[in-house]
């Protein structure tokens, strides 16, 4: 879709740029700007590297960064690390989909009887500013010490989230586009199905987006502090008590790497999927 | 329930008697009749009354803030009157069928589909067959002319695309009315110039009541069979100024006689209601 878009669009902006033979052409972006990205991380390095060097941190307190990054490269490359990696990814995405197969209609639902959201609207925004990790405990009365209580309490944090997002997606649909449909005569239900839905879709990626950052970070805590055997969460505070620092950072890296491939997996599919947002 | 003796301000209307229907004259489209509409607490229309005709483009033309858009939404069913009736054909409005141009055209399409389906859109919701609907849909591009890609989403067409492209939705179901409220607001000179043609060709094809909203005044008349000047609040019908001129009316119409005087006459009504 966007690709035919954009050859159509440059079909007739080509010819005036052919007939004006040494016209000046466009400066061309430099080559440096593209490399403006790698800078932070490069210089973190650096100032990693010589941090260990100069002694200025004691090496075993914080492994060089070359060790780290080679540790994590040969961990997650059919080592220990990417077992634990899996385990954490796996219950992410299992507490995830509850909370986005649950969240979604729940939300629109909730979103589209607004008295139905008042009615509830101080339940989800308090439970939503509690966190989650403070209820820790009282999952750990329900569901014990297991694996299903890692998952369920990260999916309750996520479905708060994707529920106010979709929600408030439908109650704030744009007034003409209801009226729109409705004088054309469709009837509530084709509304809902027709519009409604479809307005809550771009808040509704966003809430999916930040539910997904939300579960990762309460399965990872999860991990650390619910007697665990497996996962990043586990592997970070197994690491530090044995005073093995290069594995420590080494699955700290690959947390981060989750987190932010997880968060570009989904502006990728928001793009894709709600094509149409801010235009 | 309530006796008559603990009530001492009533609500007067609880004893007027009301009013006998008295239909308009002939070739009347659509009947308004005691139309009353508060707003904050005033007042914005009282017991009102109008008479649009049928197969006419009628221009509402007053001074801000008198309800221009609100009239014909009351009429189209999108704000709701708090008492009056509004008759077409002596039917309600759930038994016709109307078409709507809004203003802003950016947010009456829907973007998640393109612009094909967005004109095709009132016709799946009638239910008609794919076999209908693949018909009327040739008619349509056909009157109109259409010359960019109705496959495109709405986003990816200039203003007055989108706009060509929403007059056809709202046309798609052959509509008894079309609304158009301030249609020409959002467009540049040039398309405004060529929607407006474009509306003048569909009105002398199927001869579709049409009521128009607009700020501008050459507008207003130029397309008008009738010129509905309006007062300020508590609105009521200043004028209806009836413009002749045989259409397809051309830029010579602009500086014909008829069309200057009823500009002129426009004017001056609506100056003397700015005033009172």
């Amino acid at each position: 879709m966007a690709e035919s878009a954009q050859q159509a669009g440059a079909a007739p902006w080509q010819s005036p740029a052919a007939s004006a033979a040494g016209a000046p052409t466009p400066p061309r972006p430099s080559p440096w700007l593209k490399a403006l990205p790698f800078i932070g991380p490069v210089v973190l390095f650096i100032v990693w590297d010589l941090a260990v060097r100069s002694g200025l941190i004691k090496a075993i307190l914080l492994p060089p960064p070359a060790d780290t990054i080679a540790t994590l490269i040969t961990g997650l490359a059919g080592g220990a690390l990417l077992g634990d990696f899996a385990v954490t990814v796996w219950r992410t995405l299992q507490a995830f989909v509850i909370a986005a197969v649950v969240g979604v209609p729940l939300g629109v639902l909730l979103g589209s009887n607004e008295k139905a959201y008042r009615s509830v609207e101080f339940l989800i925004d308090f439970f939503r500013s509690t966190p989650s990790s403070a209820l820790i405990p009282l999952f750990l009365m329900i569901f014990g010490v297991s694996d299903v209580n890692k998952v369920a309490i990260a999916a309750f944090g996520a479905l708060l989230i994707v529920v106010f997002n979709s929600a408030y997606g439908v109650m704030n649909a744009r007034k003409q586009r209801v009226m729109a449909a409705k004088v054309m005569g469709a009837s509530r239900w084709q509304i809902f199905r027709d519009v409604l839905v479809w307005e809550s879709l771009q808040p509704t990626f966003v809430g999916l987006r930040s539910a997904v950052s939300m579960a990762l970070v309460i399965v990872i805590v999860a991990e650390m502090f619910i007697g665990s055997d497996s996962g990043l969460g586990h592997r970070i505070i197994n690491s530090q008590q044995v005073m093995n620092v290069r594995d420590m950072y080494a699955s700290i890296l690959a947390a981060g790497a989750l987190g932010y491939a997880l968060n570009i997996l989904f502006l990728v599919a928001e793009r894709r999927i709600v094509h149409w947002s801010g235009r | 329930m309530r006796s008559a003796d603990n009530v001492i301000n009533g609500p007067v209307y609880a004893d007027v008697p009301k009013a006998p229907f008295t239909p308009g004259p002939a070739g009347t489209h659509i009947t308004i009749r005691g139309l009353t509409k508060y707003f904050a607490g005033w007042p914005l229309y009282e017991n009102f009354d109008l008479d649009i005709p049928k197969n006419r483009i009628v221009s509402v033309f007053g001074p801000n803030g008198c309800g221009k858009s609100t009239l014909i939404n009351m009429i189209a069913g999108l704000v709701p009157i708090d008492s009056g009736e509004i008759l077409f054909d002596g039917k309600s409005l759930k038994d016709t069928k109307i078409g709507y141009v809004f203003q802003n055209y950016r947010e009456a399409m829907f973007p998640w589909m393109r612009t094909i389906d967005n004109i095709a859109y009132p016709l799946k919701l009638e239910g008609r067959s794919k076999a209908q609907v693949d018909r009327r849909m040739e008619e349509l591009v056909a009157s109109f002319d259409v010359k960019f890609d109705l496959k495109r989403y709405p986003y990816e067409l200039s203003g007055g695309q989108q706009q060509t492209a929403s007059i056809m939705r709202a046309l798609a179901p052959e509509p008894e009315v079309l609304f158009l409220d301030e249609p020409f607001s959002a467009l540049d000179f040039e398309m405004t110039l060529f929607i407006r043609e474009k509306l003048q060709e569909v009105f002398m094809q199927t001869g579709t009541t049409m009521l128009l909203v607009s700020h501008d005044l050459e507008e207003a008349v130029y397309l008008a069979d009738q010129v509905l000047l309006l007062t300020k609040r508590p609105t009521r019908v200043a004028e209806i100024l009836p413009y002749g001129d045989a259409r397809p009316r051309t830029v010579e119409t602009l500086s014909e006689p008829s069309f200057v005087s009823t500009k002129k006459r426009s004017l001056e009504i609506f100056q003397r209601e700015v005033r009172r």
